[in-house]
């Protein structure tokens, strides 16, 4: 690319999901962040608007600094301990969350249903599954536990189901009397992030409700890429668009600090 | 368990007689940072049978040991490198057949299990699983707080057999020493009949002395000493070495390529023709171990 054909920064589904999800959180609060885009939010409102944001990963890392260029692939490894405060075991990093030490819960997602369960066990039946997943990890736990639960996770028909094959870490179950039956009163479901939508849940049913639209989607266009009737808010806002200091931050993050964030655009992988 | 001021050094093929066929084997570490990768080769090299494996977080030793038939059975709470790794197709295959081979676990009450084994008690209560299907499927059992009144779920304790862990430093006696997160390493030796600790260096007791608050096992726990450098390669070992990537990546084109029958060429060019560790570390050759080192050291220098 030459100097005088630098292309301005443009968003991707995937930076459109994680910038969503980085504007929720608040500065000065806890998120026991999963791998992936969770964490990359998280590192992004750290960068950004919440300076105080303590990140706590999986791998017992407590308040970790991820190196641009480097994030790790698993929060349990070398680089997402690096420049931590404090590292604990991985018992102990549950029991903080058990014990309501953490605001936010912030995880992915193979498959979500309308009421914001998850499955990242079975494909099919648990008995003679179509596809075994790799399993809960820390997932079941963190939806357990912190207080504010967001799910992040790419917007396909084949995520969005109206009932998931397996509960592997629940949300509203079957609405919100079930979930408190359970006996899960130390957390809520709040939002489901994906490059289409943003969602909250409808305190009455628990089921998922289409709040706000990413740019120039359509409310046709989420229910579309959704498989089960969506709720939708009375007046579902659009989501302002990525600023461009929050895309350079994301370049950076992913490409290293040494690169100028003009030469450090990859189209072909971030392109809609 | 023995007693201090023993000396336990061995080597990895004496440390590997600890593990019985069909014992429950538990592996330190968390996924591929810092699990005794040497010794869990030496074990498929012993030619053990119908293990119950154990990990937190389980990397690819998952395929390794059904595909020997080390392992009739998994207990953990996610397998698979990492996500830009996929599914691992060898342990779907073996799944999909038999959903009941995986035990699946929560992260958290897969470390209360091992907790309560350490602890002494029959069971641990927790939050996790409510309101779950892996209630269901699981030996928990949901019961009622006693005092409060609340809906818990009761964990059972897992006393292993053997717990295998890969440590920075050790002394003869077992006093090990780990830098970086601890994992659930603690667990694991607290609860196992029998611990065996690989580390990077056996050190002399004074240097353990000297930084006691770094210990995180204690000698009298640990019943087999083994010293392996590079011990948890082509994983990482905390501020040491990074996990060589490249490696996985290799793992991964031959099982998509050849499924069980790749498996079966990279046990025979990591553990069978090598015919020890030390042999399989010079046929990886030093410049990509130095390589290893010098990520590392990039890491804990940014």
């Amino acid at each position: 690319m030459t100097e005088a054909t630098v292309a301005p920064l443009r968003a991707g589904p995937a930076d459109l999901m994680t910038v969503a999800g980085s504007r929720l959180l608040r500065d000065g609060s806890v998120v026991f962040a999963g791998v992936g885009s969770p964490l990359e939010a998280s590192v992004l409102a750290k960068r950004l608007h919440a300076p105080s944001l303590t990140i706590v990963l999986e791998g017992g890392s407590i308040g970790p600094r991820m190196i641009p260029g480097k994030l790790p692939i698993s929060t349990n490894e070398m680089r997402a301990a690096h420049g931590s405060f404090m590292l604990v075991g991985i018992t102990d990093i549950f029991l903080y969350a058990q014990r309501g030490c953490f605001d936010y819960g912030f995880v992915g997602a193979a498959q979500v249903d309308q009421f914001g369960n998850i499955n990242t066990s079975f494909i099919g039946d648990p008995d003679r599954p179509k596809v075994r997943l790799p399993g809960s990890g820390g997932a079941n736990d963190i939806v357990s536990s912190c207080r504010e639960i967001m799910i992040m996770t790419r917007h396909e028909r084949r995520r969005f189901v109206e009932r998931v094959d397996f509960v592997t870490s629940p949300g509203y179950l079957s609405g919100p009397e079930s979930r408190l039956e359970a006996g899960l009163t130390r957390s809520l479901p709040v939002a489901v992030i994906t490059d289409l939508a943003l969602m909250g849940f409808d305190p009455a049913s628990g089921r998922l409700r289409l709040d706000a639209v990413q740019p120039g989607v359509t409310v046709d266009g989420v229910r579309d890429a959704t498989g089960f009737e969506l709720l939708v808010a009375d007046t579902v806002a659009e989501l302002p668009s990525p600023t461009e200091q929050e895309l350079v931050e994301l370049r950076r993050l992913h490409d290293g600090e040494e690169m100028p964030p003009e030469n450090s655009i990859a189209p072909t992988r971030r392109e809609r | 368990m023995n007693g201090a001021l023993q000396d336990k050094r061995t080597s990895l093929g004496e440390a590997a007689e600890a593990v019985s066929d069909g014992d429950v084997v538990v592996a330190g570490g968390c996924l591929y940072a810092r699990p005794p990768w040497a010794m869990l080769l030496e074990l498929l090299r012993a030619g053990k049978r119908d293990l119950t494996l154990a990990r937190n977080l389980m990397c690819y030793e998952s395929e390794l040991f059904l595909a020997r038939g080390a392992a009739s059975k998994l207990m953990a709470s996610w397998v698979g490198i990492g996500l830009r790794w996929g599914i691992p197709k060898v342990f779907r295959e073996f799944v999909e057949r038999d959903p009941t081979i995986y035990e699946e676990w929560s992260h958290l009450t897969l470390g209360l299990r091992f907790l309560a084994g350490s602890m002494g008690v029959p069971f641990l209560p927790t939050v996790s699983l409510l309101g779950s299907d892996l209630l269901e499927r699981t030996l928990a059992e949901p019961m009622t707080c006693p005092f409060t009144g609340e809906r818990l779920v009761a964990v059972p304790a897992c006393v292993p057999d053997v717990a295998l862990i890969h440590a920075h430093r050790v002394d003869a006696e077992g006093n090990a020493q780990v830098d970086g997160p601890a994992y659930m390493d603690l667990e694991f030796a607290r609860a196992a009949k029998t611990v065996v600790v690989t580390a990077e260096e056996i050190v002399p007791s004074e240097a353990i002395v000297r930084h006691a608050d770094r210990t995180l096992i204690p000698g009298f726990l640990v019943d087999a000493v083994v010293e392996v450098p590079f011990g948890s390669y082509p994983c990482e070992c905390h501020g040491l070495y990074e996990a060589d990537f490249d490696h996985f990546d290799r793992y991964v084109q031959l099982v998509d390529d050849g499924g069980i029958e790749g498996i079966e060429t990279y046990l025979r060019e990591t553990v069978d023709e090598p015919g020890s560790f030390a042999g399989f570390l010079d046929a990886v050759g030093t410049s990509r171990l130095l390589e290893q080192r010098r990520r590392a050291k990039e890491l804990i220098a940014a």
